[in-house]
């Protein structure tokens, strides 16, 4: 057995409404590529950024070359030789390579020697494989190169332990081909590589040992000669766990509400996100979109609300065309967005302004807020929808993820929608929060279609009444969920294969 | 381990911004002792100057509340704006514009009106060219995303170059035995006075505007989309809000509110375009609107306060031969405190280890 560069022991760690690392334990050993392997949200980037001494853990063990230690800043990291390459790099765009290497270097303390440092930039550029001019600005360089400063920055800090952070999302494919040369020979000397990443092709080229993590919690530990499939790996990401105590009586089915013939679009690099995607959705069901993270969904649904744009195709929403990148202000359509506390909501202004976001058109009257009406409304969905929260004064960064999600739940709701978007609409919450927004979510179906986006197949498994597969961009294919033979076919779906 | 920590706090209390207001106030006034003891004056008897100075007598009060007036404006012009996280440093410049807008008309369209339209004329003059002033860098801003703080300053230097490009060049008065400034407006461009004082109705101006702005950002719809725009651009996208639009009307508003103190400034005090108008007003207005934070009753109070203190500051020059400028570093050190507590405000200080 090889010998073992770094060990966490039951890491926990919270943050306000949050459990994101839940006794969290890891084993790297020297000389290997160990793959983190998770979904959005599922806890890897806060237990990397823990190894690397950005946050302290609130319990748990860190354990380097066999003795126990305690970071206070990433410096106190990099001095135990570990050194993380983040997914949003943090390089002073206005200096060039050599300049970005040498900041924060404890020696020479005072006086540069430029044409030296660049030079033993450029050896160790060479030695590894990253061609990168040491004399080039950061502003200049494409952001595969900007990587390359990035692992030069820890390399050259002497680094034995490389975190490096969803490496691939920026990169071309030949420079991913680049890069795992890179990493090869950087294992080859005995130093050892942490991999984050969701994109299970990679995993099995690269990793020689994988660890996945879902809500937090390490769900298992495996070889790439282990995995016997790529949708077992998926399967271990997205969770199957028991269906939790939702039931799911069918509801007549209506008109058609929402409508997508032959959309395409890109994303705001101008890359194709999806393409040649059609489906339609009818009141009284839950539709919903599984897949891997980055296959297309987050485009998706920007172009169905309206926030981007799609570059053919039409979406209508109760039979009307809706014009393509035009804010989507529809009265009875309820969005539920991914990202809830930046967009769902404002976190300075209190809750009566929070559902006066959605709803303040229709809470007014020749120009002027309905104030009173507004706090009613708010303080009767705080009550309806058990939102922990002080009252309506309170300010909308006072509550928890779930009880925030709860709220724009209840402001969607109660534009009485006959559409309703939910994107990712429990990714984060505990159990309790989870199962209530379910709950109202199936209610719902008796008024509205209900377009779900998840990434946990428990959720798409206990809510929808047909389930589409979104692989780099295109629909696999479309389940009934009734049908248990086809469910059968979702993993390998995810992994891009078409359904029969 | 047992160290002191900040950490920050979910919502500032009353109570923790109060205090924190007069401790700030206190710390100000104490660095302000610390100035007039390293000139060489006794603190107490300076401060005890500077308040007669100010609010010794009717006359002395009369003339802070003249003093007051474009600093209100501007602190308004400033908030609105800073409230959709627009930097508005051009309070200046548009006041500038303002006062050249509303004597142009007067200066040259009063044969053509009647005497009854002028004032009201000249004053949506005033308004006009500020807000449009304004709005320059709010195109730029909006439709390009230009820096406004850079704009709204440079804009600035442009509009007082322009002012006295016009009173040393084509609008001087030709009778004003080579004196630069335009003509004196015709009298049915004058603000009335408040008898035996230079009281105009600017204040009544400044009042309402204030109320106005107050009830617009907390009434209406397009408050509600000022507020929401300024906190996050991004739940406003997802509200359906039209970002753009907003901040051009906003800035034109703001503009507009500065224009406003510049007409009163020519209208109510100086009578012509003349040097004096262009004073730093428009720079004060944003300290006040700062030390208000950003509240459009607030700055009424302290325009009046700030006012106070640049008229008590001229008072420690004449009776205790300290330079004037003390009065700036006043509102200097005052803002720096205040802005501190802001921050202080927000956090406390725990013991021990890192909450969970």
């Amino acid at each position: 057995m090889a010998a073992i560069a770094v060990r966490l022991k039951g890491i926990t760690k919270r943050f306000p409404g949050t459990l994101a690392n839940d006794g969290v334990d890891l084993t790297v050993e020297s000389g290997t590529v160990h793959a983190l392997l998770g979904e959005n949200g599922a806890g890897k980037t806060t237990l990397m950024n823990i190894l690397s001494g950005r946050y302290q853990p609130d319990a748990g063990e860190i354990v380097v070359v066999g003795s126990s230690v305690r970071f206070r800043s990433p410096k106190d990291a990099l001095r135990s030789g570990i050194g993380m390459v983040h997914q949003h790099f943090m390089l002073v765009a206005n200096q060039t390579v050599a300049e970005n290497v040498a900041l924060g270097l404890e020696a020479p303390r005072f006086l540069l020697h430029r044409g030296r440092m660049e030079g033993e930039v450029r050896r160790l550029a060479d030695t590894y494989g990253l061609p990168i001019d040491p004399h080039a600005r950061i502003a200049d360089l494409s952001l595969g190169e900007q990587q390359r400063v990035e692992i030069l920055k820890v390399l050259f800090r002497n680094a034995n332990l490389l975190i490096l952070d969803e490496p691939t999302a920026v990169l071309t494919s030949g420079e991913i081909a680049g890069l795992f040369a890179t990493l090869r020979r950087i294992v080859r000397e005995g130093r050892s590589v942490i991999f984050i990443t969701h994109k299970l092709e990679e995993v099995m080229e690269i990793a020689d040992q994988i660890t996945v993590l879902r809500r937090g919690r390490r769900v298992a530990d495996l070889t790439p000669a282990e995995v016997e499939s790529r949708r077992e790996l998926a399967r271990l990401m997205v969770g199957r766990e028991v269906v939790l105590g939702v039931d799911r009586e069918p509801v007549p089915i209506g008109d058609v509400v929402l409508e997508l013939r032959d959309c395409s679009g890109s994303d705001r690099q101008g890359h194709r996100a999806f393409h040649h995607v059609s489906f339609a959705v009818r009141r009284g069901e839950v539709f919903s979109i599984v897949g891997v993270a980055g296959n297309g969904q987050t485009e998706l649904v920007s172009a169905i609300t309206g926030g981007a744009c799609f570059t053919s195709g039409q979406v209508s929403v109760f039979g009307r065309r809706v014009r393509a990148g035009q804010p989507f202000a529809e009265e009875r359509v309820g969005y539920i967005p991914e990202d809830r506390t930046g967009t769902g909501s404002v976190a300075g202004l209190d809750l009566t302004d929070n559902v006066l976001l959605t709803t303040y058109r229709r809470l007014s009257r020749r120009g002027l807020l309905r104030r009173h009406a507004a706090r009613r409304q708010t303080e009767e969905l705080l009550a309806r929808f058990h939102v922990a929260a002080p009252g309506p004064h309170a300010l909308a960064r006072q509550l928890s993820g779930g009880n925030l999600q709860k709220l724009i739940l209840a402001r969607e709701l109660s534009k009485r929608p006959r559409l309703i978007v939910a994107d990712q609409p429990t990714h984060g919450l505990d159990i309790g929060a989870t199962v209530e927004v379910w709950r109202e979510l199936l209610r719902q179906r008796a008024d509205a279609g209900i377009l779900l986006v998840s990434g946990d197949l428990t959720e798409a498994l206990s809510l929808s009444d047909r389930i589409a597969v979104i692989f780099r961009g295109e629909i696999m294919g479309v389940l009934s969920a009734n049908d248990s033979e086809a469910l059968a076919e979702i993993g390998p779906m995810m992994a891009g294969v078409r359904q029969a | 381990m047992m160290r002191p920590r900040l950490e920050r706090r979910l919502a500032p209390s009353a109570a923790a911004r109060w205090g924190g207001y007069g401790v700030a106030i206190s710390l100000a006034l104490g660095m302000g002792g610390v100035v007039f003891l390293l000139a060489g004056a006794d603190p107490v008897a300076a401060y005890a100057v500077m308040a007669r100075g100010a609010f010794g007598s009717l006359h002395d009060v009369s003339e802070v509340i003249v003093k007051a007036i474009p600093l209100m404006l501007c602190g308004l012009a400033v908030a609105v704006a800073a409230k959709i996280q627009v930097w508005n440093v051009g309070g200046e410049g548009q006041l500038v514009l303002g006062g050249i807008g509303a004597a142009g008309v007067a200066l040259f369209l009063h044969p053509y009106l009647p005497s009854a339209a002028v004032l009201p004329l000249i004053l949506a003059a005033g308004f006009l060219a500020g807000g449009l002033w304004a709005l320059l860098a709010g195109v730029l801003r909006a439709k390009l995303d230009v820096n406004e703080i850079l704009t709204t300053l440079m804009l600035n230097y442009v509009a007082i170059f322009w002012l006295e490009h016009l009173y040393f060049g084509p609008w001087r008065d030709p009778m004003g035995m080579g004196f630069p400034g335009t003509a004196m407006l015709p009298e049915n461009a004058w603000f009335p006075r408040l008898p035996g004082t230079r009281i105009h109705p600017g204040i009544a101006l400044a009042l309402v505007a204030a109320v106005l702005c107050q009830v617009a950002l907390s009434r209406t719809r397009w408050g509600f989309e000022i507020r929401v725009i300024g906190e996050s651009p991004k739940a406003a996208r997802y509200a359906g809000m039209r970002i753009g639009r907003t901040i051009l009307w906003v800035m034109f508003l703001s503009g507009g509110l500065a224009g406003l103190a510049g007409m009163a400034e020519v209208s109510g005090i100086h009578y012509r375009l003349q040097q004096g108008l262009a004073v730093g007003h428009g720079y004060t207005g944003i300290i006040v609107a700062w030390l208000s934070r950003l509240h459009p009753v607030g700055i009424i109070l302290t325009g009046f306060l700030i006012a106070g203190l640049l008229v008590g500051g001229d008072q420690l020059q004449t009776v205790m031969h300290l330079p004037s400028a003390v009065g700036l570093v006043l509102e200097g050190t005052l803002l720096f405190f205040v802005l501190g507590s802001d921050v202080v405000s927000r956090y406390r200080v725990r013991w021990g280890a890192p909450h969970p």
